[in-house]
């Protein structure tokens, strides 16, 4: 089943034509916004002399950094009376990422995600419940406008409350969920203590943090679903830029709306289909936050076969990251945010150490820190206190609870070079 | 009064919850021939304060900050209890009605008298109603 069946299928000169067209109107959008008229300047290309899709290579990459350098609004492209909603993501420092939407940009994402799930053979009759943060977080809201937009019956329960969502799954015969995978576990765990057999569900589409194909099986396996991979990023909409087919054999990008390319990470080389790399996407219709070669920072590969389901070029699941970006229950962690936020504490030291585990299939991270001699009174109290002022700062920064431990001043490892200050233990996430 | 000679300096040492902290605190103190005299851990997620009276606290002190520990002195106050049914109720009792608060207490018990020892949140406080009650408090003397 298509939901735009004339855009999920163009290709050939058809759609190098298209996306030259919005390659150059993208470039022209960005040439509004003050940072990207440096940085096109000094690449030395203007939106003009863009003849040919070859002509990509050119442009300048653009990195999380160069956005969290313009928060709240320096890399918007229209005014803020245009802007209709506002996200915002993790940054890599303090700040967060800031994204702004128009209306135009609402609907092309609900466009999106409404080809997202018809494509995996949702539509109306379903219920559809939406198991994904609502707020700041792109991932619930996103879901839901591409749910509704479908006619879909659509469930907004977020997540939390762990046996009511089963409650609901049972008492609303729900046929499709949308989650975290590990949250997804978890209704799993929850509904098997219940002796609930959730046999109206038929359909999970699941993303937001990297999941391995073993976790597929059990998921389809424990919940009686067939699982599907969805990919998305806040500077990208939000979820939905690419999704699986029903062939759940790599996920379709959409080509009218998104240039991709992979390069090597080192050189920013461009690799061709089979070679596993970093992804790089320009949006080519986003008004009010353009974007040129954004790296993603998600290693993948472009795909070279074609897809029975009659849709464009897909790439392979994500299968690492170019930097140190961490995802912990859906939410992005960069260690240097960790870091910035001990820098603010005069109670604690600057090193630090970041276990990741997964417990009951939810990501736990843990970190390490070393008590100031100078806060240390002797009264185990106020060492309790300061373990709760850490843990609340970073919860407060990172929109993620944390377990603090406090350990004596200098006995974490101190780095010469490169710093390895992330353990993660949770094994086959990949 | 001089409460002076009763407020004894315990020390304090912040401990990870981990195998063999003690022993390298306990090895750390052997090795300076210093005598605990009572001591008690407390614990929280994670770490821990091991408390101690000891009869060299400054020697003590010196030398575990010398290994990377965080030390510091806490004010305490050492009761003598009488080691029979009702012993303790005698010392508990005074400072309830003198409304001293104990934050955090520990005890031992050897052949001769038993020590309460105790962190309350008025030293002074505490130590003129005990000995105004008639307790006997050991001296800070024994500990330095």
């Amino acid at each position: 089943m298509f939901w735009n069946k004339a855009m999920e299928t163009i290709s050939g000169p058809d759609l190098r034509t298209l996306q030259l067209k919005r390659l150059t109107w993208t470039v022209r959008q960005a040439e509004k916004v003050p940072f990207y008229q440096s940085l096109l300047k000094n690449a030395g290309i203007r939106s003009d002399a863009i003849r040919s899709l070859d002509d990509l290579v050119k442009l300048p990459f653009t990195s999380k950094k160069d956005l969290r350098l313009g928060y709240p609004f320096g890399s918007l492209a229209v005014p803020l009376t245009e802007v209709v909603r506002i996200h915002t993501t993790s940054g890599t420092t303090g700040k967060p990422t800031v994204v702004g939407y128009t209306r135009a940009d609402l609907e092309n994402w609900a466009d999106l995600m409404a080809r997202d799930l018809t494509m995996v053979g949702l539509g109306p009759g379903d219920v559809f419940q939406n198991a994904l943060g609502y707020g700041l977080f792109t991932g619930g809201l996103g879901f839901h406008a591409g749910a509704e937009k479908i006619g879909m019956t659509v469930i907004p329960s977020a997540t939390g409350n762990t046996r009511r969502q089963i409650e609901m799954i049972e008492d609303f015969g729900v046929t499709a969920v949308n989650a975290t995978p590990s949250y997804a576990m978890r209704l799993a765990e929850v509904a098997e203590e219940m002796g609930a057999g959730l046999e109206t569900l038929r359909i999970g589409t699941f993303g937001a943090e990297p999941w391995s194909e073993n976790m597929r099986r059990e998921l389809e396996e424990r919940l009686g679903i067939t699982a599907y991979d969805s990919y998305g990023m806040s500077e990208l909409y939000g979820p939905g830029a690419a999704f699986e087919c029903e062939e759940k054999n790599g996920l379709h990008f959409w080509h009218d709306s998104f240039l991709i390319e992979i390069i090597n990470p080192e050189t920013g080389e461009q690799l061709g289909p089979g070679e596993r790399g970093e992804l790089v996407v320009t949006p080519l219709v986003k008004e009010a936050m353009p974007l040129i070669r954004y790296r993603t920072g998600d290693i993948t590969m472009i795909l070279d076969d074609v897809c029975p389901c009659g849709r464009g070029q897909k790439i392979a699941r994500i299968m690492g990251r170019s930097d140190d970006m961490l995802v912990i229950r859906g939410i992005n962690v960069f260690p240097s945010q960790i870091e910035h936020v001990l820098l603010s504490l005069p109670e604690v030291g600057e090193q630090f150490m970041v276990y990741i585990d997964r417990i009951h299939h939810l990501d736990e991270m843990t970190i390490e820190v070393e008590v100031n001699r100078d806060y240390f009174s002797g009264e185990l109290g106020d060492l309790t206190h300061v373990q709760k002022r850490v843990a609340g700062v970073l919860r407060d920064s990172l929109n993620l609870r944390t377990r603090v431990t406090l350990v004596e001043p200098g006995s974490l490892p101190r780095f010469e070079g490169k710093a390895k200050r992330v353990i993660d233990r949770r094994g086959d996430i990949w | 009064m001089d409460t002076e000679n009763f407020t004894i300096k315990q020390i304090s040492v912040f401990s990870e919850n981990r195998p063999g902290r003690l022993a390298a605190i306990a090895r750390a103190l052997q090795e300076e021939e210093i005598n605990i005299f009572a001591f008690s851990i407390a614990e929280a997620k994670g770490f821990g304060v091991v408390r101690a009276l000891v009869d060299k606290p400054g020697v003590a002190y010196k030398k575990l900050t010398e290994l990377g520990f965080m030390v510091s002195f806490t004010d305490v106050i050492a009761v003598k209890m009488r080691d029979e049914p009702g012993g303790l109720f005698e010392i508990a009792k005074i400072l309830g009605e003198a409304e001293v608060n104990i934050e955090y207490a520990y005890a031992y018990s050897g052949k001769e008298v038993a020590v309460l020892i105790l962190r309350v949140d008025h030293v002074d406080d505490a130590i003129r109603r005990i000995r105004g009650a008639g307790g006997e408090l050991l001296q800070s003397s024994l500990f330095t």
